[in-house]
C-alpha cells in the first residue's frame, strides 16, 4: 500500500483487516472511538462483521465466541472498558483462544480523564484478570508501529493460542503520521484444528477452562507456564538508542519513549553533550530484562520515565537484580512534559549521578 | 422385537453426574434426542455455563464452548456470526440468564440473534449451594433468603419469557416444565420448534424450562415435581409466550 496520512486508531483498524481480521466487537469509549467507527465503515465492505455490543463485557465475550469458532477477531477499548474485559481475557488465556485486544490508555483510576496515560501497565503485564496467566503486550511508539504491530499481533496470537494486548495511548491513537499499511500477500489465516464448527465427521471439540478432576488443573497451568516461557524466550522486542557511549540509560515505552528521545537529542546537542542513551521496550510482556541487565555492566544509572506514578519501574528493578541505580520521573495525568521540560529533569539526574561517581 | 427406546446417538455413554430427580438430565436427553431427530448433531454448537450444567459437554456429544457466568448469549452471538449455518444454542440457569447475564440476554434478543437459549429455571442457584435466584418465589427459603424471599427488599420473581416476548427481535418463546411425562413431551416439542425457528432464521428463540432441584429445595424428587405443579407454575404460567408465523 502507499504511504498515507492516518491516525493511530485507523491505522490499527486497517492493519487488522489486512491481517485477516473480519470480526470486530466493541463499545464506545474515548479516546479510541475512531477505531470502531473505522471498522463499522470498512468491515461490511469486506464481508466482515462489525457489532457494537451493549457493554465491554459483552463485546469481549463475543470475541471469545468468534475466536472459538475459528475467526481472527479484535476488540478495542480504553482503560475503564479494558477493566471490564478482564474476566473474559482470563477465560481466553485459559481456553487458549487467540484474539487481539487494543487498549488506547487514558487516565485513571476510576473515570480518570480522557487524555492519554500509561497507568495500565500492571493490568496489562500481570495478566489483568484472575488466575495464573500472562498476555503478550505490544507497545508501539509511532503510528507505523501501531500498524505493523497490529498486523503481526494476529500471527502471534495464533502461534501461541493466546490473547495479545496492543497497548497504545490516547496520544498515539489520535495523532496523524505517514504510514504504510502492511498488506498480506496470499496470506490466509491458519486453520484452527480446535475451532468449533459442528462435529461433522470428527470427534466433538470442547473449549473449556474448568478442570475439577484430579491433577487436571495443575497440568493445565504447567502447560500454560511452558508456553509463557517459550514466549519469553522468543518474543522479546526492544530498541536501543545511543547506548554505546552512554553514562545514563533512559527506559521508556510508547509516547513516553518519544518524549524521552526528544529530550535526549536536545541534551546531546548541548555544549557538554550529555551522554544519555535509551532502551525502548516494544514488548512489555515479555519484558526485555536481559538487555537491561547486560547494559548495567557498563552503565550504572537508569532513568525510568512513565506517564503514571511508576509501574514499569518495578520490572526495571527486577531486571537489574540489585545492580545499578534507578532514577524516576512520572506524570500521572494532566499535561505531559515537553521534551525540553523532560530534558531539564533528565539533566539534573544526570549531573547528580556524575557527582556521585566522582566522589 | 422392535426397539422403541434407546440412547440417542448424540448422548454420550456416561452416567449423568446430576442428583437423582434433577431436571438437567432430562433436558440434556431431550436435546440429544432432538439433535438426532432433526439431524443437527453435526452442525450444533452449545455454550454451557458455570452452574449445574457446566459438564453438558460430557453428555451431549457436540462441539461446545464454555461461557463465563452469564455471558452465554454474547459468546453464542460471536459463534453464530462466524458460523451462521450452525445451530447455536446457549444452556443457562436462572442465575446465569436472569441475573448476571440479563444484559447479554436482552440485547441478543433485541438484536434478534439467530440463537436459541435453553433457560433452566429451578428457582435457585443450585451449583453454589441453593442461594436465592432472581426467579426464587416469594416466601421461598434459600440459603441467602433464610426468612423467605421478601418482595420489599428482594423484589419479585423475574419473568424473562414474558419480558423477552415483548421484543421485536424474538420469534419463539415458550415456558415448559419437565415434572411429568406430559410436560416433558411438550418441553421437547418446544425445543424442537425453537431450533426450527433458528434454522429458519426468524429471530431469537428461548425455551424456559421449570426444572426440579430436589437437593436445594430440600424435597424428594416426587415432592419436587408436585411443587412445580402446585407452586411454581402458578407464578410462572406455562405456554407459548410468543410465536411468529
Ligand atoms: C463471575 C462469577 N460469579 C459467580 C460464580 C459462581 N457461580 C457458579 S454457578 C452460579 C450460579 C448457578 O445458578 P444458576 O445459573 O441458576 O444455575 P444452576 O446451577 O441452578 O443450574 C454461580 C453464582 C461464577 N462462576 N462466576
Ligand atoms: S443441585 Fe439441583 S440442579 Fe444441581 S444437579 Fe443437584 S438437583 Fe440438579
Amino acid at each position: 500500500m502507499n504511504k498515507e496520512l492516518m491516525n493511530g486508531t485507523s491505522a490499527i483498524a486497517e492493519s487488522a483487516i489486512q491481517a485477516g481480521c473480519k470480526y470486530y466487537f466493541g463499545y464506545p469509549i474515548t479516546p479510541q472511538n475512531e477505531l470502531p467507527e473505522y471498522m463499522s465503515r470498512r468491515l461490511p465492505k469486506v464481508d466482515g462483521v462489525f457489532l457494537q455490543a451493549e457493554s465491554e463485557l459483552s463485546a469481549i465475550n463475543m470475541v471469545l465466541g468468534a475466536s472459538a469458532a475459528g475467526a481472527r477477531v479484535m476488540t478495542s477499548s480504553s482503560s475503564p472498558g479494558i477493566s471490564l474485559k478482564q474476566e473474559a481475557i482470563s477465560y481466553m488465556a485459559a481456553q487458549e483462544l487467540p484474539a487481539v485486544i487494543v487498549n488506547i490508555m487514558r487516565g485513571g483510576p476510576g473515570l480518570g480523564h480522557i487524555a492519554f496515560s500509561q497507568a495500565d501497565y500492571f493490568q496489562s503485564t500481570r495478566g489483568g484478570g484472575h488466575g495464573d496467566y500472562r498476555t503478550i503486550v505490544l507497545a508501539p511508539c509511532t503510528v507505523q508501529e501501531m500498524a505493523d504491530m497490529t498486523f503481526n499481533s494476529f500471527d502471534l496470537a495464533d502461534t501461541y493460542r493466546t490473547p495479545v494486548i496492543l497497548l497504545g495511548d490516547g496520544m498515539l491513537g489520535q495523532m496523524m503520521e505517514p504510514v504504510v499499511i502492511p498488506t498480506a500477500k496470499n496470506k490466509s489465516p491458519p486453520r484452527r484444528d480446535y475451532a468449533v464448527t459442528g462435529a461433522k465427521g470428527r470427534e466433538q471439540r470442547v473449549i473449556k477452562s474448568f478442570f475439577v478432576e484430579g491433577k487436571d488443573l495443575k497440568e493445565h497451568n504447567w502447560k500454560l507456564f511452558r508456553k509463557y516461557k517459550k514466549i519469553e524466550q522468543n518474543e522479546v522486542r526492544y530498541e536501543t538508542y545511543l547506548l554505546d557511549d552512554a553514562e545514563m540509560a533512559v527506559v521508556a515505552y510508547g509516547t513516553a519513549a518519544r518524549i524521552a528521545k526528544g529530550a535526549i537529542n536536545r541534551l546531546r546537542k548541548e555544549d557538554e553533550g550529555l551522554r544519555i542513551g535509551m532502551i525502548i521496550p516494544k514488548t512489555l510482556w515479555p519484558f526485555p530484562s536481559r538487555v537491561i541487565k547486560e547494559t548495567s555492566r557498563y552503565i550504572s544509572d537508569f532513568f525510568v520515565f512513565e506517564l503514571c506514578t511508576g509501574q514499569m519501574i518495578d520490572d526495571v528493578r527486577l531486571s537489574l537484580e540489585g545492580s545499578g541505580h534507578i532514577h524516576f520521573y512520572g506524570r500521572p495525568g494532566s499535561v505531559v512534559p515537553t521534551p525540553s521540560e523532560l530534558a531539564r529533569i533528565m539533566a539534573r539526574h544526570y549531573y547528580q549521578s556524575q557527582r556521585k561517581k566522582k566522589k | 422385537m422392535k426397539k422403541i427406546y434407546s440412547r440417542p446417538k448424540s448422548l454420550s455413554k456416561v452416567p449423568f453426574h446430576h442428583c437423582p430427580g434433577c431436571g438437567h438430565s432430562i433436558i440434556h436427553r431431550l436435546i440429544a434426542e432432538l439433535l438426532d431427530e432433526m439431524d443437527l448433531q453435526e452442525r450444533a454448537i452449545c455454550t454451557p455455563p458455570p452452574g449445574c450444567s457446566v459438564f453438558a459437554y460430557n453428555y451431549i456429544n457436540i462441539d461446545m464452548v464454555e461461557a463465563p457466568h452469564g455471558r452465554g448469549a454474547a459468546v453464542a452471538t460471536g459463534i453464530k456470526r462466524v458460523r451462521p449455518d450452525c445451530l447455536v444454542f446457549t444452556y443457562q440457569g436462572d442465575g446465569d440468564l436472569a441475573a448476571i447475564g440479563t444484559a447479554e440476554t436482552l440485547h441478543a434478543a433485541n438484536r434478534g440473534e439467530f440463537i436459541t437459549a435453553i433457560f433452566v429455571n429451578n428457582a435457585v442457584y443450585a451449583m453454589t449451594g441453593g442461594q436465592m435466584a432472581p426467579t426464587t418465589l416469594l416466601g421461598q427459603k434459600t440459603t441467602t433468603s433464610p426468612y423467605g424471599r421478601n418482595p420489599q427488599s428482594e423484589g419479585e420473581p423475574i419473568k424473562m419469557s414474558e419480558l423477552l416476548s415483548t421484543f421485536k427481535g424474538t420469534s419463539y418463546i415458550e415456558r415448559v416444565a419437565v415434572n411429568n411425562p406430559k410436560n416433558i413431551k411438550k418441553a421437547k416439542k418446544a425445543i424442537q420448534k425453537a431450533f426450527q425457528h433458528q434454522i429458519d432464521k426468524t429471530g431469537f428463540t428461548l425455551v424456559e424450562i421449570l426444572s426440579p432441584c430436589p437437593v436445594n429445595w430440600k424435597m424428594d424428587p416426587l415432592q419436587s415435581c408436585k411443587w412445580i405443579d402446585e407452586v411454581m407454575i402458578k407464578e410462572f404460567p406455562l405456554g407459548v409466550k410468543k410465536e411468529i408465523k
